[in-house]
């Protein structure tokens, strides 16, 4: 027995189990153990008693939840800004991407891109906070209104404006960097193509019509449909770090929610209901992009 | 390339270089402001006189932070935060990610593990299961457990299978030949070649634990123990002036101090950007091969 088991740990197949160990290790302690946490959905929690002990309601806390008004409004101001910031934070890096094509300058190109790389590293709670002034009454924006005789605005206090300006911000802070694989797909276009185009009397407009974009089109097509998995995650950490009371009606999304119910209000079982019918919708858009993903563009994860 | 040179070509490419100098300065912009604000006098950052050139120039807010013990505690944790998450996130994974880029005939169970590694990218128990399943562990207050808490990065895993399985098989079958074991071809034949993914993920994972608050205000019992971004959050509650009535902004300004504030919000920026440009290179080759495989 005991040579065996030498054996095998010796053999190439035990070398490698050996060597994914720590890996799954880690994914069992951190990432499936919560998961038995789900039963605290069809519970009445209570921290004193524990999971082990606390009582079931069944699906009470789904039925509850079902009539609370909060929920429908958070899931629709979920998906309404995670669509805007889907179809943007496809278009607008393609449109970049485009413009920085037509530049021939290596310099120019290289700082652009580096500068447009940086708000995307800055985190959320920083650039919330610096954004937050800009907007603010007494920030920049406002300045340049009322130096025009118009009245300031309290740009992130209006319900109105806070879905745009939610999608405007994570947009901008992340086009360039969603721009990295559009531009990486722009070099893999060959030049023999552009040239023939010239000399048959193609303008640079025409060009981009009928050879950039055709050329770009499987990777936005695959960048799309990878995106629309997310359609349940609207960016805890954006709106976390921008929101406030006044724009809960249009600006709670389901993890902000989830966070104050939960964790600030103590109401466990009802938070992890909501989180388990958010992560089991949102399985099922995902495995279900993926799978159009391989489908149809031939996409393989591994 | 063949191309007439006509005037309007000219000045289209013109048009275009403008807009792209905007769109760069609008990402600059927003940094601009808060640098020059903590380099203002507090009484003209406090009416809102600064816009992108500091107001009656000084160095005082950087050298009140001086005494700010609480700032230099959480700038400590972060510090250690990012390099414990550095030393177990590089080894786990390039362990894990050599055995799993090997086809199904050497490693058997590769698939499998790799499916169940994707389910927990794709799937979680949620906020509230997570957060008392760390406390149970007792990996509150603690820097490991910053480091751990966020699961195993699958994105990161995958990225390095994508890459490993991209080395020509030729190069591990020679050095097989020459004797050498599972470990020694991936120290001293995979590892040597896996800079650029390796630099990858160093990058990502150093952003990412940088930049996280929420598991440092969920994981923390006390303020001693808050990484810099969640020490961060909590100025930013009194920076936010547009949620207060002109009463409270009166009192808050007397209390609170923005130019401090801007120069500490400054320096929790620095760090990350002096490491992002210089791995600009690697990150390209990294996202763009795991990304988009035709």
């Amino acid at each position: 027995m005991n040579t065996k088991k030498g054996n095998f740990f010796k053999s190439k197949a035990g070398i490698y189990w050996i060597m994914v160990i720590p890996a799954l290790v880690w994914m069992v302690c951190i990432n499936i153990v919560p998961m038995f946490g789900i039963v605290m959905a069809f519970q009445d929690y209570n921290p004193g008693k524990g999971i082990l002990h606390s009582e079931f309601v069944g699906l009470e806390n789904f039925r509850y939840m079902f009539e609370m008004k909060d929920v429908s409004s958070i899931f629709i101001n979920t998906i309404v800004i995670a669509v805007f910031k889907l179809l943007l934070n496809v278009a607008v890096p393609v449109i970049f991407a485009l413009l920085l094509n037509e530049i021939k300058n290596v310099f120019f190109k290289r700082s652009v891109q580096t500068i447009v790389y940086l708000p995307h590293f800055i985190s959320w709670v920083v650039m919330g906070g610096i954004l937050l002034d800009v907007f603010g009454l007494y920030g920049p924006i406002n300045g340049v209104l009322t130096s025009l005789g118009m009245d300031p605005i309290a740009f992130f206090r209006k319900p109105e404006l806070f879905r745009g300006l939610a999608v405007g911000t994570d947009v901008w802070k992340e086009f360039g960097f969603n721009a990295v694989v559009y531009l990486a797909a722009l070099t893999g276009i060959s030049p023999a193509l552009y040239e023939a185009a010239a000399i048959d009397g193609a303008g640079r407009f025409q060009r981009m019509i009928h050879i950039t974009l055709p050329g770009l089109k499987p990777v936005i097509v695959l960048m799309t449909i990878l995106a629309l998995g997310n359609i349940l995650n609207a960016g805890f950490d954006q709106i976390y770090n921008i929101y406030n009371q006044a724009v809960y009606s249009t600006g709670d999304i389901i993890d902000t929610w989830v966070y104050r119910v939960g964790l600030t209000d103590m109401q466990f079982s009802l938070a992890t209901a909501v989180g388990l019918l958010k992560s089991v919708i949102g399985f099922g858009l995902i495995s279900g992009s993926y799978y159009i993903a391989y489908k149809k563009a031939n996409y393989r994860i591994f | 390339m063949v191309e007439k040179k006509t005037k309007g070509a000219a000045l289209l490419k013109v048009f275009f270089a403008l807009i792209l100098v905007l769109v760069a300065l609008s990402c600059l912009l927003p940094l601009v402001y808060n640098l020059a604000v903590s380099f203002s006098s507090k009484a003209a950052a406090e009416a809102g006189k600064v816009a992108f050139w500091p107001v009656d120039f000084t160095v005082n807010a950087y050298k009140e932070i001086m005494k700010e013990k609480n700032f230099f505690l959480s700038f400590w944790v972060a510090v250690k935060r990012v390099l414990v998450s550095l030393a177990i996130t590089l080894p786990v994974l390039t362990l894990a990610a050599y055995p799993l880029a090997k086809s199904k005939k050497e490693f058997a169970p590769r698939n499998v593990l790799l499916w169940i590694f994707v389910f927990c990218m794709l799937f979680s128990g949620g906020t509230i299961p997570w957060y008392i399943t760390m406390k149970a562990y007792g990996l509150t207050n603690s820097v490991f457990g910053l480091a751990v808490c966020g699961g195993i990065p699958v994105f990161n895993l995958i990225l390095m299978v994508n890459f490993f399985q991209e080395i020509p098989k030729e190069l591990e079958e020679a050095a097989m030949i020459d004797g050498a074991g599972p470990w020694r071809i991936l120290l001293q034949v995979v590892v040597p070649l896996s800079k650029p993914v390796l630099a990858t993920i160093a990058l990502f994972t150093i952003v990412a634990q940088w930049n996280d608050f929420f598991q440092g205000l969920v994981l923390s019992t006390s303020a001693e123990h808050y990484p810099l971004q969640t020490y961060i959050k909590q100025l930013i509650f009194q920076l936010d002036t547009s949620q207060m009535t002109a009463e409270q902004i009166k009192q808050m300004a007397s209390m609170s101090n923005t130019t401090l504030n801007a120069a500490k919000i400054f320096i929790s920026m620095v760090p990350v950007l002096c490491i992002y440009p210089f791995l600009q290179k690697y990150f390209v080759t990294g996202i763009t091969l795991g990304g988009v495989k035709e």
